[in-house]
């Protein structure tokens, strides 16, 4: 169970995460992308879902991560991301419901570099009952 | 000429368990029904499955492959509808299609379509894009 104050917190992520040209590389080539001065449109999950997992798992939020799927997911893309970007993430839980014994969550991330929004993301997840 | 209706050429990507091993290492997700035959069934699903995100990687790929690149993306959202099987020592097909639906300005929206093995894996899957 979430803990239900928890829907609307919105939590900074502690340091800013540098993004390095060997990770976009990584990424792009599992998908035949071969221009890596831009990241591909998704990369950016990678940051998103780990800080999804670090707040989301803390025992006062109390979400049971081994059993959960991804529901659905979106961006908005304002700002590509390339190698040498410093990304300050924050996430946001939208809501949360329960339905069938499965809990729904939706979350929000949104990256910034300095003081620009770089991309916001919504994901879904689900622990299934 | 791009108007509503407009298609995309079809694309079929063949994925396999060490496309499923490249995308955990890049993506940082480690979780075990994506590699692990046994760990997967244990948890009730059929066989390994792809990560959702690999498929949507896959079909983000087909996007700017058409619309100019990896910039060319302003909002790109999927629904997880059904999960990619990948049995061991198979390739398995992601075949992928869109359809332009609106165009507004330079935007251009796009349905997209995603089945493997004859089976839709993604819902409401949509891109806007500025094409270069």
């Amino acid at each position: 169970m979430l803990a239900p104050d928890s829907v609307g917190r919105t939590f900074a992520g502690a340091d800013a995460i540098s993004i390095s040209q060997s990770e976009i590389d990584a990424f792009a080539a599992v998908i035949g992308e071969t221009d890596t001065t831009i990241a591909p449109p998704t990369f950016t999950i990678r940051i998103s879902l780990d800080q999804f997992q670090n707040i989301l798992t803390k025992p006062e939020i109390g979400l049971d991560w081994s059993r959960l799927v991804h529901g659905d997911q979106k961006f908005e893309i304002f700002s590509p991301v390339k190698a040498g970007d410093c990304l300050r993430c924050s996430a946001t839980i939208e809501s949360y419901r329960v339905a069938a014994g499965n809990e729904i969550v939706s979350v929000r991330s949104d990256l910034h570099r300095d003081d620009q929004l770089v991309i916001s993301s919504w994901s879904t997840l689900v622990v299934r009952a | 000429m791009i108007e509503v209706g407009t298609a995309l050429a079809e694309k079929i990507v063949y994925i396999d368990r060490a496309m499923l091993k490249a995308y955990a290492d890049a993506s940082g997700d480690q979780n075990p029904i994506h590699q692990n035959e046994e760990f997967a069934v244990s948890v009730g699903l059929p066989n390994v499955i792809a990560h959702g995100m690999l498929t949507m990687a896959l079909v983000g790929k087909y996007v700017t492959d058409w619309s100019g690149g990896s910039g060319s993306v302003k909002e790109f959202g999927a629904r997880f509808i059904k999960p990619v099987i990948v049995p061991a020592d198979e390739k398995v097909d992601l075949t992928i299609n869109g359809t332009v639906t609106e165009v507004d300005g330079d935007q251009i929206k796009i349905d997209l379509v995603a089945t493997s093995a004859g089976v839709k894996v993604l819902g409401m899957a949509k891109a806007v894009v500025i094409k270069k």
